[in-house]
Formats: structure tokens, C-alpha cells, sequence
């Protein structure tokens, strides 16, 4: 093969390699590294070194090879330095040539020659020096030729983009970083005031303070439980936190009532789901359906529930999930006109109600979260902390849930082959 | 020592020399392997070093810096060094390059020892 053949195959390689390597998404520093190997390895170049102009005016050493780490010390470029480079001929950057007119390299000759530096490039992006690449001498001792310019010039001119690239993307994930950080604080605002609010509606009400607080925190757990997305889960605790907004335009008295209110004062009080939806409407939440699960929320899978009478598969499964939270903790808490109901009772309840008021699977959903905290499962005891001391003591209450489970699955599963027959 | 693909770098040393076994394709997670071995043989007191290119296809830009970076090590340190069973192509490519100006090109690991036996008796220069 001829020299100049073997030559110009052993650039193209080296050419070829570089575009891969520029393009690649490894590790920054690697990837400057490799390159100047590439470049140095083209034309079997001795040492190199390739910097980065930093703000200010140091330079800042990104890979080095065959010389001295402490080279670079101290080592800086101005203004005028940079711009002498944009406007310098080839044969203005070697560094030997005491006809040279770059002041970058006037200045600094006896430190690059006593490394053994004979060439010094400037890498430039969209009309500015980003950076230099020093170069040493051939292994063969040539001087270098015009080939030899234009490919190292190539060569300088990749490094230099794919460097810019690299340092560009890094500013991108920084910033998205930076804005993830914010979002997520600005999640938490909207929690933290979510949760003040919830707190206010509760307080207009003496008898149920921490009630938002608590369906919230059940809707998420039975979310959690049908195999929520982390976001749907998040949504539906605001929503539970938020579900009884409505109750904001009350009347304190009909809330605080401390008996069985009369029709009158009973579709004053039926009226707070609506009132939620119109409070929560206009605001752009950060999740789906919120005004929805609080308008909905007293619906009933009959039909017989309020504000508008839906139907099974018409009501959204969030406020299924928030109805079912919201009754739990009315019949888990005392009230001004009766004391909670045993856990017993309340499961009775569940099951007599599943399919009527509440969504049988949603129920399933509650009942496996609570037996998985009762058999000790999970480490987490979020709901019996909820619902008290000695509340869920008895030998009976993991059998309560467990037959409520096989109940309800057997009504799942009678209910879908019903459906696939018809 | 082991290589990317789970091989030993292989080397052994007769007397002060070391001979160094370079790879199929001498690139960059090759070379780094070879270099490193290299140094070590150099910094265990070897006067002299053989690479020897027998299993060797290829050499890309990368290996070509390596191996200037090794011949730039052995200087540095008062040791040669012989490239030994290295391919028509490569030897081309070496000479075009330069190489051969600073090491020893061999037929084989048997002639790059024997070519560097002399220099065994030549104390290390550090």
C-alpha cells in the first residue's frame, strides 16, 4: 500500500472515530480525553493538552498528555489574546516561529517550549475561542505540513463543538434540575396550603377537626393500593384534603348542629359538594378531576346520592374512592350526637353497603391496606394511627377483613362472569 | 491483569526486560491496559521493554498515542524498547508515523531480546 494511501485510511479511522466519540453521551472528561488521543494518535504526536477558557480569563486544563501537570498553573487568556487568535493565519500558531504575531503565544513561548509545545490552536464555536489545543511535535521529527494544518485544524474543530455540545447539555440538565427542584417546592407550597385549607374547613366544623386530613390520607392509601401512579396518588389526597370545601358556605350552625338536622337545613348542608366543584373549578390544579372527586363525592352507586344522582359506572372512580374515606372516618370518629361505631359494626356496614353506596373493589382495596398494617405486612401503621389506640384491638379483626375481602372478590368475580355471559 | 473483555494483559520478564503481549486491536480500552502494565514493569525496575505485536490486526490513532506515551515513559526512565512480530501493515504505519525512530522494530520476541540484551548490563537512569 502506498504511504499516502495508508496515511489518509489511518486519518479517515482516526475521523471517523472522533465523530463517534464527540457524539457519544459518556462521561465528559473521558470523552475530551479520548479525542485528544485521537488527534495527538493521527498524527502521532507526542504530547497535548487541550484547556478550556473559563470566565475571567483562566484556563482550564481538560486533558493532558506527555506533560507536566503544573503547566498550566496560573495559565490565562484576555480578550485581545482571543482575539488575535480569530484573526491569525496557520503559521501564527506555531509556537517555535519568533515571526509570530498571536500575543497568547508571544507571551507565553518559554513556558510551551520548555514543554516541548510546538503548535498552539484555538477552538472556536459560532465566532468565539472557547478553548486551545496544544500540540507537541511529530514522533518522526517532520515539521508540520499544510496536510498535516488541515487535519489537525478538522480534527481541533470537532473536539472544540463536541466540547461545547457536551458543556451545553450539562447547563441543560443543570437547568432542568434547577427547575425540577423548583417545581417540586412549588408542589409542596400547593400541599402545605391544600393542607391549611383543609384544616380551616375543618375547623368550622368542631366536632370533625382533622377530618379532611384523614380522607385524604385514606383516599391515598386505598389508591396506593389499586395501583395508583405516584402523581394519580398525590392528586387524590388533595382531593380528599379539599372534598368538603364546599362546606366553607355553610351555615356554621347547620354544621355544628348537635342533632339530626331537619329537610330544610339537610339540603342546605347537601348543597357543599356543588359549592366544592364551583370553589375548585376555576383553579388549574397540578392534578385531574379534583373538583370533580369533591362534587361527587356523596354520590351513590344506586343512584340515591347527591347532587346528581349518578350511577355506578357514571361516578369517577376518584370519588368512589374519596365517598368510601369520607364514611370510614365519619363512622370511625365520635360525633356530637353519637359515639363511633365499633369495628365490627363498621365492617358490617361495608359489606351491606358495597355495591349500594360504595364500589365493592374500592372497599377490597381499603380492607387489604388495613390488614396488611394489622398482620404486620408493612411496616407502616398509617391507618391504625388514624383511627386511635386499642381501636383495632381483638383477635377477630384481621378474620373481619379477611372475610370482607373474599366476600367482596366473590361478588367481583360472579359480577364480571354475569356480564361476560350477557 | 485483566483486560475490558475479561483477559489478562499477559506479560513475563527475562532478566530486567519485560515482554508485554499486546492485544487483537490495539484501541483505546486495550492500549490503557497495555500502558498500565508497561508502567508497572517500568516502576518494578525492567530496563527494557518488548511489545510484542504477534496476535495484533490493528492499531487505531488512540493506540498509536498510547504507545507514543509508553515510548515517552521508557525514555523518561533510561529503558528501550522493541516492538517485536509486528505486521507488515502496522510496520508501515509505524514507519510513516515515526515510530521506528524511537524503538526497536524485531522479527520476533527471541530477536527483540536478544537486541536488547546488551543494554541489561547499562544501569537504570531515573
Amino acid at each position: 500500500m502506498e504511504p499516502s494511501t495508508q496515511k489518509l485510511i489511518h486519518t479517515f479511522g482516526a475521523l471517523a472515530d472522533l465523530g463517534q466519540e464527540i457524539a457519544g453521551t459518556g462521561d465528559f472528561n473521558e470523552m475530551v480525553r479520548t479525542s485528544m488521543h485521537m488527534l495527538l494518535g493521527t498524527l502521532a504526536l507526542r504530547r497535548g493538552a487541550v484547556v478550556e477558557c473559563t470566565e475571567g480569563g483562566p484556563l482550564r486544563c481538560a486533558a493532558l498528555w506527555g506533560l507536566s501537570d503544573h503547566i498550566f498553573e496560573g495559565f490565562e487568556i484576555n480578550d485581545a489574546e482571543k482575539q488575535s487568535f480569530l484573526q491569525g493565519e496557520a503559521n501564527e500558531l506555531l509556537v517555535g516561529s519568533t515571526a509570530v504575531s498571536n500575543s497568547f503565544i508571544n507571551r507565553h513561548r518559554d513556558r510551551l517550549t520548555a514543554e516541548g509545545i510546538e503548535l498552539v490552536l484555538p477552538m472556536i464555536v459560532r465566532g468565539e475561542v472557547t478553548g486551545l489545543i496544544l500540540l507537541g511535535g511529530k514522533a518522526s521529527g517532520e515539521e508540520f505540513s499544510g496536510d498535516d494544518f488541515e487535519t489537525i485544524r478538522a480534527m481541533v474543530r470537532h473536539i472544540g463543538v463536541g466540547i461545547h455540545t457536551h458543556r451545553l447539555l450539562e447547563q441543560v440538565a443543570q437547568r432542568a434540575e434547577e427547575n425540577r427542584r423548583l417545581y417540586d417546592d412549588l408542589r409542596a407550597i400547593y400541599r402545605d396550603t391544600v393542607r391549611a385549607f383543609a384544616a380551616a374547613i375543618d375547623i368550622k366544623d368542631k366536632y370533625t377537626q382533622g377530618h379532611s386530613e384523614r380522607v385524604g390520607k385514606y383516599s391515598e392509601i386505598i389508591a396506593r393500593e389499586l395501583g395508583w401512579s405516584e402523581e394519580e396518588v398525590e392528586g387524590i389526597q388533595i382531593a380528599g384534603y379539599l372534598h368538603d370545601i364546599g362546606k366553607l358556605i355553610v351555615d356554621r350552625d347547620i354544621i355544628n348542629a348537635p342533632y339530626n338536622i331537619d329537610a330544610k337545613n339537610s339540603s342546605e348542608l347537601n348543597r357543599h359538594p356543588a359549592a366544592g366543584y364551583e370553589i375548585l373549578s376555576p383553579i388549574n390544579h397540578p392534578y385531574a378531576d379534583i373538583p370533580l372527586m369533591a362534587k361527587y363525592h356523596h354520590e351513590r352507586l344506586d343512584g340515591r346520592g347527591y347532587p346528581d344522582g349518578l350511577t355506578d359506572e357514571q361516578i369517577p372512580i376518584g370519588a368512589k374512592i374519596v365517598s368510601l374515606a369520607d364514611s370510614f372516618d365519619a363512622m370511625t370518629t365520635d360525633r356530637p350526637y353519637r359515639r363511633r361505631r365499633s369495628f365490627e359494626d363498621v365492617v358490617r356496614d361495608l359489606r351491606e353497603n358495597s355495591g349500594k353506596q360504595f364500589d365493592g373493589k374500592v372497599v377490597a382495596a381499603f380492607a387489604r391496606a388495613l390488614l396488611k398494617e394489622v398482620n404486620g405486612d408493612t411496616k407502616e401503621r398509617r391507618i391504625t394511627k388514624m383511627l386511635g389506640k386499642n381501636y383495632l384491638e381483638g383477635e377477630q379483626v384481621p378474620t373481619l377483613l379477611s372475610d370482607l375481602i373474599s366476600d367482596l372478590e366473590e361478588v367481583s368475580r360472579k359480577g364480571a362472569k354475569a356480564q361476560s355471559h350477557s | 491483569m485483566d483486560t475490558p473483555s475479561g483477559k489478562l494483559v499477559r506479560s513475563h520478564c527475562v532478566g530486567t526486560t519485560a515482554v508485554v503481549y499486546a492485544s487483537d486491536y490495539l484501541n483505546k480500552l486495550t492500549g490503557e491496559k497495555i500502558e498500565r502494565e508497561c508502567r508497572r514493569q517500568l516502576s518494578g525496575g525492567c530496563r527494557a521493554l518488548v511489545i510484542d505485536f504477534s496476535d495484533t490486526k490493528l492499531v487505531n490513532s488512540i493506540g498509536i498515542s498510547i504507545l507514543l506515551g509508553i515510548i515517552d515513559v521508557a525514555e523518561k526512565n533510561g529503558a528501550r524498547i522493541a516492538f517485536s512480530e509486528v505486521n507488515n501493515e502496522t510496520v508501515q504505519l509505524f514507519e510513516m508515523l515515526g515510530l521506528t525512530r524511537h524503538v526497536v522494530l524485531a522479527k520476533d520476541e527471541r530477536e527483540a531480546l536478544l537486541n536488547l540484551s546488551h543494554y541489561e548490563t547499562t544501569p537504570i537512569v531515573h
